[in-house]
């Protein structure tokens, strides 16, 4: 069924009673030329382009609980493309550009808004720091803009410009960022995958990757064991258990990161706002409510909820950048389990057994990157070879020394 | 989530500094490969459930401790100064003070 406007209003008319499924729920098959292991936003976005891209439809995804259960459900939905390093500079250059075709390649409302997005600076140093990202980002093909502070001002004339311990300098603005509704990124790729012929498989926890002279012959799941020559694993905050199974020991620490949403006020902020001093950024989503977080809770954790002393300090990053928003209640607050690597990067990589690959490492950045994701898990999986855009992406950089540490602050997994 | 010192008591996880999984205290030898250290720096077995991973009591007394909590439900288990970790607690060591 294709969506449009002449459809809703159709529907409209004659009592909603012609919707059907976005798509169905099949039962798995013995044996798929390629298995997904992942039904979130990397998994399914994985499945629309072998489909798509490289006509592998006999392919099923693998999904544990529900599709998009996991960080595409939940998450603070910003889309940009302002990395400096070599390596994400051009992988994040590539997923802003099918950002900006996803709702016509998908026929599905993702409710992506380049509304703009602002990273402010508080020193003369920084400054220079954000000018030369900026020229890295202009160079690489997408938009920045230096504003001074009365450049900031007026875009943002709510925020508290003299505060005194960290005084607005100016910021960089992204034009082309954004935000996006997650959720139908997640549904939009499950239908455009599901259309193509991908079987997409819930309630289906892999149990074990079979493995057989070195070559993957398939996985052990809790609805039966599945054949496959090739398997890709795109779990996110999961990747370490997953990747045991075929006994991996990832450079992966599992972490905690808060994020919280108001209740639904009138338009108030029209950017996405990212106040790095304070460890704090915050846009508002198209119900109203202002949705924000910060930093990480710092300690490694699978318990989807964080403590009291991260809310704490978003909330006083919040009233430090902009004290009007002190009256709005918090209506909800969530703890998304991360994959973070030494280097704040993710791995798109085969790993040591043949047909084997691994999609994770993507720390709290990985909602932006799901199209490219996909895109360049799916030209490994089918072609054996690295997307050209994702070629630094690789498992063994830790040992070699090739980081992209985009923060320069060192190989540790709660510091990026 | 309040951290069980064995100096100070239990305290509030605020007066602590969070470093990574106790893979930091198997230091390789000096003439270890490449290899050695990268497993040590790097990679981990990021357990869903009972780990143990080193804290620094920053505002407290300045001790490294080995904490044993469990991931999933946050619950901490015990923890053990890092110092003891060779040596044994000093009530056990023999002739060492005078």
């Amino acid at each position: 069924m294709r969506y449009s406007g002449l459809k809703v209003l159709g529907e409209g008319l004659f009592g909603n009673k012609g919707w059907k499924p976005a798509w169905r729920d099949p039962a798995p098959k013995a044996e798929y030329d390629a298995i997904i292991i992942g039904g979130g936003g990397h998994g399914l976005s994985t499945a629309y382009y072998l489909a798509k891209n490289h006509g592998m439809t006999n392919i099923a995804v693998l999904e544990k609980g529900y599709l998009g259960s996991g960080n595409i459900g939940r998450n603070t939905t910003i889309v940009r493309a302002n990395y400096f390093l070599p390596g994400n500079s051009e992988f994040y250059s590539h997923s802003l550009k099918l950002w900006e075709g996803l709702e016509s390649e998908l026929n599905y409302n993702v409710m992506h808004s380049q509304r703009g997005l602002i990273n402010l600076f508080h020193s003369d140093g920084q400054r220079d720091a954000f000018a030369r990202r900026g020229n890295a980002m202009i160079n690489q093909g997408d938009d920045a803009i230096l504003l001074d502070r009365e450049g900031v001002r007026e875009h943002l004339p709510y925020l508290d410009f003299e505060q005194t311990r960290f005084p607005i300098y100016g910021g960089l603005l992204h034009p082309r960022g954004g935000t996006a509704r997650h959720d139908a990124v997640a549904w939009g790729y499950a239908r455009g995958a599901d259309r193509r012929g991908v079987d997409l498989i819930q309630n289906c926890e892999v149990t074990g990757i079979d493995v057989s002279n070195g070559r993957v012959t398939g996985v052990q799941t809790t609805r039966g064991a599945i054949r496959a020559k090739k398997v890709g694993i795109v779990v996110a905050g999961r990747s370490s258990q997953v990747a045991a199974m075929a006994g991996m020991r990832l450079p992966i620490e599992s972490h905690i990161l808060q994020a919280f949403v108001s209740e639904g006020l009138k338009p108030v902020i029209h950017h996405v706002i990212s106040f790095g001093m304070g460890h704090f950024y915050i846009s508002q989503s198209d119900k109203g409510g202002l949705v924000f977080g910060g930093d990480l809770d710092f300690y490694a954790s699978y318990a989807a909820r964080g403590n009291l002393p991260m809310v704490e300090h978003v909330m006083e990053a919040g009233m430090t950048l902009m004290p009007m928003i002190g009256r709005a209640r918090v209506l909800r607050s969530w703890g998304g389990i991360m994959d973070m690597s030494p280097d704040g990067s993710p791995v798109i990589d085969r790993t040591h057994v043949d047909g084997l690959f691994l999609n994770c490492g993507w720390n709290y950045g990985g909602f932006k990157a799901v199209p490219a994701s996909g895109w360049c898990m799916a030209h490994l999986m089918a072609t054996g070879q690295p997307h050209d855009v994702a070629r630094r992406f690789r498992l063994d950089r830790f040992a070699t020394g090739h980081l992209i540490d985009e923060e320069g602050t060192g190989s540790q997994h709660n510091l990026h | 989530m309040r951290i069980p010192c064995p100096l100070c008591g239990t305290r509030d996880r605020r007066e602590f500094y969070y470093y990574g999984s106790d893979d930091y205290l198997n230091r390789p030898a000096a003439d270890a490969p490449a290899a050695a250290w990268d497993d040590m720096l790097h990679n981990r077995d990021n357990p869903a459930g009972v780990t143990r991973d080193l804290w620094y009591h920053e505002t407290g007394c300045a001790q490294w401790l080995a904490v044993t909590r469990n991931t999933v439900t946050h619950e901490i288990l015990g923890s053990e100064l890092v110092a003891d970790l060779k040596t044994g607690p000093k009530s056990a060591r023999k002739g060492g003070e005078k």
